[in-house]
């Protein structure tokens, strides 16, 4: 099992390393620097600023310098928030972007879960078609348009829930998280609904319900495990792109999230910001992709005893 | 012969049962009555797709409806009318009064569950049991079907068993609440031969320690032909012909039940007349071993096989799932690089030739496989299957690709008509049928056959094998013909090779296989044939 994990991760390390070259000089190729602005700055001034921030020197010095600092966990100094490190702004962003994440998983995970459930309970009846539509419609409906949708008829016209902040005023969390967490429940709901319908397919099914089982017990103990393995090497993934996928959630309801932070950053060329949102999150990725790999060898028997009892 | 009424413990009368499709109401059970007496069985005979396994779902309430549906009929058990019962009745009944074994023990049971979790679900769930009682009986019912150190491997996962094993949890997981009526679903037909003996004399035994009544369904007369008391022959959802055992085996009048009984292989072949005196294949101390993370030593499959096939004979291979019969056949053609030891195909050594040049060997070895639906590409047609290897090795000229194609469907009694079909539009034996002439389309000297009739219910296989004899006289064809079936084996083979846990324990024509066998194994495997006393007949 340890073996299996350790393999997983030198296998990732190339990966990051690809993301971490790949975004360096990809941004650099990108036309203006973190300097650079519609006022006109003095040249000197400028050369000051980029010979404080090592920009002057030869870009593979450049890179090399920058993974040597990376090595020591050190992501470097913020180019736009002048006096903070790229650790500060991250540590600062993350805790927000991750509570959101979370709930939004949450959401998913339950109305996406249940419906899917139920739905490949009653396949093609309307209790099957109509999550089904709402699955369809999540999957197409941009969170820039569900967003703003949402805010209109449970913030301004049923004035249920605030439509922006965060840990402000109590529930103002409830909708970002809905707006987020919608896409991901249509997944859920689809892929639980598939895997379901495969499972209630299979030969032991029929053997559960010839044992005089009650359609429940048939469900719960029988089912559900084997029709939601898609769904647990789903969650990983999917807590990942929740992540990194949330700035245009975090722009709408005004989150003050980690999202804000990669996009302006984007903007305004904050290299080093750039650098070090994409490399944190391109790890959250691997390693979520691994947990719930790991997750799904432990749930199947099968897996477990190979990995598991392994040498 | 109206027996008398109190020993009827199930009387079913006048099923029907339907099914809703796309293309209309299909009426897979019409009008059938049987009867079940206390302690005694009855078997349902019948083809895959005659309506034996939905007419008994059916009783039980375990047919999906919508699409099935119990058109009309009554099924009388212990005064009640099954077919009638609310949900909640028939679920009590289920598994505790009667109770179900299936096919495949490998899907049948829940590979996320410990099989002691699973033999203990009818106890708590219809006895009300407490888990420790309920884990003490199933340990005692498991060490009585045959499942060693009972303690120990009831928290075993389904995996961690071989198919016979899981057969008998099976077994001990149906006979838990001391049920009334067991229904047998093909019970033994995904196993060997020899499990198969073991579970049909396990079946026997348990059943007569607890009077038990049983309906034994299988699309195999021989399978039943020791034991039945009554047998039931199914053809197309209607009952064709039934009766006690003795009448059905000793003088069957429907012409159904007499092709049933006609297509149980016996008998040896006639001394093949075209066998020349050079062999033509010749194996020699042969090892193929796989690694495994798992063992320190390597698996070997297939260990130090040395025999030779005389060109033009038909040479048996039979042995158990597991002995390495399929990977001895796929290492002779290189589908698998064994490990050492040499195959030599007219003096040339395979073992040694390159890619490139083992490619034209390919066209005079082939290979035909168990299941011709996964080895026949579902997007082809017929013709293209078989146009495709001969334009590849230039059989024939590319005018004459058609007409070659035709003569093919001809000689292995494939309609011309269906030459544009898709392999899904066909049935299992005309599917093997194409598969067979795909493996002529190249004109090839020897052919390895793994399997090519087990899948095969008994009277399509009786019709390949049949058809294969018959294509190996007018091609003059070599075979290395693989099965687990010794009495298969024996009907089409010049000689026999038994092989047992990796090599060749005995060697020799049919006639002094079957009536002077050396071996132990070889004993074994004789005495498991089902139907030895039809086979003497």
């Amino acid at each position: 099992m340890i073996r299996f994990i350790v393999v997983r991760i030198f296998q990732a390390l190339p990966v990051i390393l690809a993301v971490i070259t790949a975004t360096f000089f990809l941004i650099r190729m990108a036309p203006g620097g973190p300097f650079d602005s519609e006022k006109a700055v003095m040249p000197e001034v400028k050369a000051a600023l980029e010979a404080q921030y090592n920009l002057d020197r030869p870009i593979l010095d450049q890179y090399f310098s920058y993974l040597a600092d990376l090595g020591e966990g050190d992501f470097g100094p913020s180019f736009k928030y002048p006096g903070r490190s790229v650790n500060e702004l991250i540590a600062a962003g993350m805790p927000v972007t991750a509570e959101l994440g979370f709930y939004a998983l949450i959401f998913a995970v339950i109305v996406g879960g249940l419906s899917g459930v139920i739905a490949s309970l009653h396949p093609n009846t309307w209790a099957d078609h109509l999550p089904m539509t709402f699955a369809m419609i999540g999957i197409c409906v941009p969170s820039f348009l569900l967003g703003p949708s949402l805010m209109l008829l449970f913030g301004v016209h049923l004035d249920w829930f605030p439509v922006s902040g965060w840990g402000d005023i109590s529930g103002d969390k409830v909708l970002p998280s809905i707006t987020l967490g919608a896409a991901y429940a249509a997944y859920v709901s689809r892929l639980s609904r598939a895997g379901m319908l495969e499972v209630l397919s299979q030969d032991y099914i029929r053997t559960a319900r010839a044992k005089g089982l009650s359609e429940w017990r048939v469900i719960t103990q029988h089912a559900l495990r084997g029709g939601l393995m898609p769904l647990v090497a789903f969650l990983g993934p999917a807590f990942a792109g929740l992540l990194s996928g949330s700035f245009v959630v975090e722009t709408i309801f005004q989150v003050p999230g980690l999202g804000r932070f990669y996009v302006q950053a984007a903007f305004n060329r904050d290299y080093t910001m750039i650098l070090g949102t994409t490399i944190f999150l391109s790890t959250l990725i691997v390693i979520f992709n691994l947990m719930s790999d790991v997750l799904a060898a432990w749930m199947n028997p099968r897996l477990r005893s190979e990995l598991f009892n392994y040498d | 012969m109206q027996k008398i009424n109190s020993n009827h413990l199930l009387k079913v009368d006048g099923l029907s049962v339907s099914f809703v499709t796309r293309n209309g109401i299909v009426k897979a059970v019409e009008d059938i009555s049987f009867t079940v007496d206390i302690g005694k069985t009855t078997a349902i005979i019948g083809e895959s797709g005659s309506g034996k396994s939905v007419s008994c779902y059916s009783l039980l309430g375990l047919i999906p409806t919508p699409p099935g549906k119990i058109d009309s009929g009554s099924a009388i058990f212990d005064g009640e009318d099954l077919l009638r019962l609310s949900n909640e009745c028939l679920r009590n009944v289920r598994g505790r009064r009667i109770s179900m074994i299936f096919q495949d023990p490998m899907t049948c049971l829940n590979p996320f569950m410990t099989i002691g979790k699973q033999l203990a679900e009818p106890l708590i769930c219809h006895q009300r049991l407490r888990r420790g009682q309920a884990r003490d009986l199933s340990i005692e019912l498991l060490r009585e079907v045959g499942i060693r150190e009972p303690e120990i491997t009831i928290d075993c996962f389904p995996h961690e068993f071989s198919g016979g094993m899981r057969q008998r949890v099976m077994i001990a997981m149906a006979l838990i609440n001391e049920p009334e009526l067991l229904i047998a679903d093909e019970p033994t037909t995904a196993l060997d031969v020899t499990i198969q003996a073991q579970m049909l004399s396990l079946i026997t035994e348990l059943q007569n320690k607890r009077d038990l009544g049983v309906i034994f369904i299988s699309h195999d007369l021989s399978v039943v032909s020791d034991f039945a008391d009554d047998v039931i022959v199914m053809q197309k959802g209607r009952i064709v012909e039934s009766g006690d055992r003795s009448s059905i085996l000793g003088s069957p009048r429907h012409p159904y039940t007499k092709k049933l009984l006609s297509a149980i292989p016996r008998g040896g072949k006639a001394v093949s007349s075209v066998r020349g005196d050079l062999p033509l294949v010749q194996v020699s101390n042969l090892n193929t071993w796989f690694s495994s993370a798992r063992y320190r030593t390597p698996i070997r499959a297939v260990s130090n096989v040395s025999f030779s096939i005389l060109s033009g004979e038909v040479v048996g291979l039979v042995g158990e799932s597991g002995s390495g019969k399929s990977t001895l056949g796929r290492s002779i053609v290189q589908l698998i690089k064994p490990t050492s030891g040499s195959v030599k195909f007219a003096d040339l050594e395979l073992t040694k030739l390159s890619n490139s040049l083992m490619k034209h060997q390919r066209r005079l070895i082939q290979i035909i496989f168990q299941d011709p639906f996964a080895s026949l590409n579902p997007r082809m047609t017929v013709f293209d299957t078989l146009a495709e290897p001969m334009q590849l090795h230039k059989i024939v000229e590319k005018r004459d690709v058609t007409s070659e194609v035709f003569k093919i469907m001809n000689d292995v009694g494939l309609a011309s008509s269906s030459v544009r079909k898709y392999p899904h539009e066909f049935s299992g034996g005309q599917r093997q049928r194409i598969a067979i002439g795909r493996a002529l389309a190249v004109r090839p000297k020897f052919i390895v056959a793994d399997e090519p009739v087990s899948a095969l219910d008994v009277t399509i296989q009786s019709q390949v094998l049949t058809l294969i004899q018959e294509l190996i006289d007018e091609y003059g064809l070599t075979m290395l013909f693989i099965s687990h079936d010794l009495s298969v084996i024996r009907k089409i083979s010049d000689r026999i090779l038994i092989m047992h846990k990796g090599s060749i324990v005995e060697e020799g024509s049919g006639s002094k296989i079957f009536e002077h066998p050396e071996n132990d194994y070889t004993r074994a495997l004789i005495d498991a044939i089902p139907g030895r006393k039809l086979q003497v007949s």
